[in-house]
């Protein structure tokens, strides 16, 4: 077993994190002016820009859940119970006590036990719930005939609260970054690709001779 | 001798000078007081949709001379032999309609309104806007053709006036006299399609004085520039009250006591809707253009929202103020046993309106403001003489409109509200006809005194009355649809998708940016605030752990 710095964030993937990271902050921000948390701009462009971006959004979406099936790089958020109470001890104690952190990333599992849990949920949970509620707030005309009047008062409280807990996720993964080596460690992979990872000799002889571009 | 023939040229300019001073000295027009009689416009207008094929100056029937109007509208009779029975069928003419929906007899003969109350009556006056010569009193033949009025309507020189059938009290008579006979031959000869000046000529001056009454509709559109109204605009398209109030054998389209709060038919296919004169009926149902997304947006609106609500942003734009507050209670106070007014506001062209007057009261004015926002279905109940109120449950609606967000066929739409102060039957809870004119010892204006007027008024109409009043609250409601702004002054998003935007006090519907759920506001609030508290805890421990050695 040996460390090496390998290439575990493809360029796509870093594209779809990135652009995702930039919708995300604006859809945030354009839609607490919507929702009137803030009043930075008016409603016109808030609404425009919000609705703009959601759609880009939604086609980054459909390319990533492409990329995921076909490259099958959803695994890498199967849920396992393996490491996962290690992981969650360190954050709750053995973080304080100045420990190690109990997992080490493998070529094909990139997430550590807890952190691919909480991926599951948010892609299972809140990003469903923040989409379907948000095409039915921006294609409310299709269906608001046969809905009774208050209807879209629904659909407004469910984005708005999936809204909520999406930015409680930003914020826990941004602290996130500060544990740990440091900041730049965490987010140096998500820019250049490669990380540290834990190879078998077998992964790194396979590498080595097939893809050499990917281990330095 | 020549220089005498000089004295006498000067004096007799001299002479005539005096002569022109002392007309011109004549009592200026209060434009205050002024019903229909000083609408001698100084421009006709130009009537765009005049597509004639006939110059009227040129007929042998049109000769004249005619020295009265019912010889004028015998001449036009001779060959529009079909436009006297037309016209006899449409309200301009029986004042009288029956709403197919609530079988309410409605119009001017029958309703009271909370400006001057009741046209019922006082036709001796009110009848100056009734398309006839000389309704006085119930002895008015209706079925006479030649008592149509046709030139008021129909005049294209810019001269021709009305004053009322009678005289009325010295009090008001005073105002109608000095005028200038009226040259009948030259108006008649001047036939052709109506210009606004001629619609105007009434509905401008509603309730009792250039722009009282409905907030969009007074004087200023008779020249009109685009930024007040984009389709009169004189300058652009110049469009005639007829442009959109669409007429088939003189029944006009677009109706205050049956109106269409939503269209759902739009344009029709090329020439056929001549039966409405709504918005959609040109503009269709997706009227906003472009495949953008404002543009869709925008559309995604018009099931909720009346076109007016947006694009008539404010009401009484063109410098004429409109009457919005009316308190009768203070009518009939004399000065040395006369009547007077004061006049305490200037309108945005400068003029000088009435805040009293002994004969109606005090009066508020208002001015380039917002309309209030109601939702309206089409269906207006009236508060008729017959209705029977509970006085507790003041102020009464007139025009009780009605709409929900829920009826399916309501639409947002603006009003312009009236609040007065007027007389009722205090015994009874009816509202009452007062005896307003007339040249006898109980017509308010001249007499000043309520329970006579009231009593005589009740009497000769026929309608119980306890023998007691008292002053009641009412509201009445005009809607919003002249006055149509370009689309550059129109209404924002954030004028209503905000907190307390102009939609704050409609119910019904979610309107983003303006609601929120107060429970999941602070259940987001405790959210986000209790992560950040976490991480920020978090964080702290392993500082100060840090600091005690280790690393983290």
């Amino acid at each position: 077993m040996s460390i090496r710095e390998v290439m575990i964030f493809s360029r796509f993937e870093r594209f779809w994190h990135w652009s995702q990271m930039a919708l995300i902050f604006l859809l945030l921000f354009t839609g607490f002016n919507v929702h009137g948390y803030l009043q930075a701009m008016d409603f016109r462009q808030a609404a425009q820009l919000h609705t703009l971006a959601a759609l880009a959004l939604i086609l980054l979406w459909v390319f990533a859940i492409f990329w995921h099936l076909t490259t099958g790089a959803w695994r890498n958020y199967l849920p396992t119970r393996n490491g996962l109470w290690s992981v969650a001890r360190y954050y709750a104690w053995g973080i304080f006590k100045g420990e190690p952190h109990p997992y080490r990333k493998h070529l094909h599992r990139k997430h550590n036990p807890l952190q691919a849990l909480s991926y599951l949920a948010l892609k299972l949970f809140l990003f469903p719930a923040i989409w379907i509620s948000g095409l039915l707030y921006l294609l409310y005309e299709l269906w608001q005939p046969m809905a009774p009047s208050g209807a879209l008062g629904w659909v407004a409280l469910v984005h708005v609260a999936a809204a909520l807990a999406i930015l409680a996720f930003v914020i826990i993964h941004v602290y996130l970054l500060t544990t740990g080596d440091s900041f730049v460690h965490h987010v140096k992979p998500m820019i250049t690709g490669f990380d540290r990872v834990e190879l078998t000799p077998e992964e790194e002889a396979y590498l080595e001779r097939d893809e050499p571009q990917r281990i330095r | 001798m020549r220089s005498v023939n000089i004295v006498l040229v000067l004096l007799l300019l001299a002479l005539s000078a005096a002569v022109h001073a002392e007309h011109d000295g004549a009592p200026a027009i209060d434009r205050d007081m002024n019903y229909r009689i000083d609408t001698v416009v100084e421009r006709p207008t130009t009537v765009v949709e005049a597509r004639s094929t006939a110059d009227h100056s040129e007929f042998e029937e049109l000769k004249g001379p005619f020295g009265s109007g019912p010889e004028v509208t015998r001449a036009c009779l001779k060959c529009h032999n079909k436009a006297g029975h037309q016209f006899q069928k449409n309200i301009h003419w029986t004042w009288e309609y029956t709403n197919p929906d609530t079988g309410q007899l409605l119009g001017k003969r029958y309703l009271i309104n909370n400006f001057c109350t009741n046209a019922r009556g006082n036709e001796g006056m009110c009848a100056q806007c009734h398309a006839s010569f000389n309704w006085k009193d119930d002895s008015f033949d209706f079925t006479n053709q030649e008592n149509i009025d046709c030139v008021v309507c129909h005049d294209r020189t810019g001269t021709y006036y009305k004053t009322p059938p009678t005289r009325g009290n010295k009090a008001c008579a005073v105002m109608f006299e000095g005028k200038q006979p009226i040259q009948w031959t030259q108006v008649a000869q001047s036939a052709g399609m109506p210009g606004r000046e001629n619609c105007g000529g009434c509905h401008f001056y509603g309730g009792g004085g250039d722009g009282v009454k409905h907030g969009d509709l007074d004087s200023s559109l008779i020249h009109p520039d685009k930024k007040l109204d984009v389709h009169m605009d004189e300058n652009g398209l110049n469009f005639s009250c007829a442009t959109c109030h669409v007429t088939r054998q003189h029944v006009w389209a677009g109706s205050r006591y049956h109106p269409i709060a939503h269209d759902s038919e739009g344009t029709g296919k090329p020439g056929l809707r001549r039966d409405v004169a709504t918005c959609e009926s040109c503009h269709g149902l997706q009227p906003h253009p472009g495949n953008r997304l404002l543009g869709i947006k925008l559309n995604n609106h018009v099931d909720r929202i009346a076109c007016q609500t947006c694009h008539v942003p404010a009401l009484a734009r063109g410098g004429v103020a409109t009457k919005v507050d009316w308190d009768w209670r203070t009518a009939g106070r004399l000065k040395n046993g006369e009547g007077y007014k004061e006049k305490n506001y200037t309108q945005g062209n400068g003029e000088h309106r009435a805040t009293y007057k002994s004969i109606k009261g005090s009066f508020k004015y208002d001015e380039n403001f917002p309309p209030r926002y109601y939702w309206f279905n089409g269906e207006i109940e009236y508060t008729t003489i017959d209705t029977v109120f509970d006085p507790q449950q003041a102020p009464i609606d007139i025009n009780h409109l009605h709409g929900s967000a829920d009826d399916g066929k309501s639409r947002i739409w603006p009003f312009k509200r009236m609040h007065t102060i007027q007389p009722y039957d205090k015994g009874r809870n009816t509202l009452v006809y007062m005896h307003l004119w007339g040249d006898d010892d109980a017509a308010f204006w001249g007499n000043y005194d309520f329970a006579k007027a009231i009593r005589v008024g009740m009497e000769k109409n026929g309608i119980p009355y306890s023998g007691e009043y008292g002053f009641i609250e009412t509201y009445s409601y005009w809607p919003s649809t002249h006055m149509v702004a370009p689309k550059e002054d129109a209404l924002d998003c954030g004028d209503c998708h905000s907190r307390n935007g102009r939609l704050a006090e409609i119910k019904g519907i979610y309107i983003p940016g303006r609601d929120s759920n107060r429970w999941l506001d602070l259940a987001g609030l405790l959210l986000v605030g209790g992560t950040l508290a976490g991480v920020g805890g978090h964080g702290l421990v392993r500082i100060f752990s840090r600091k005690k050695g280790g690393r983290s």
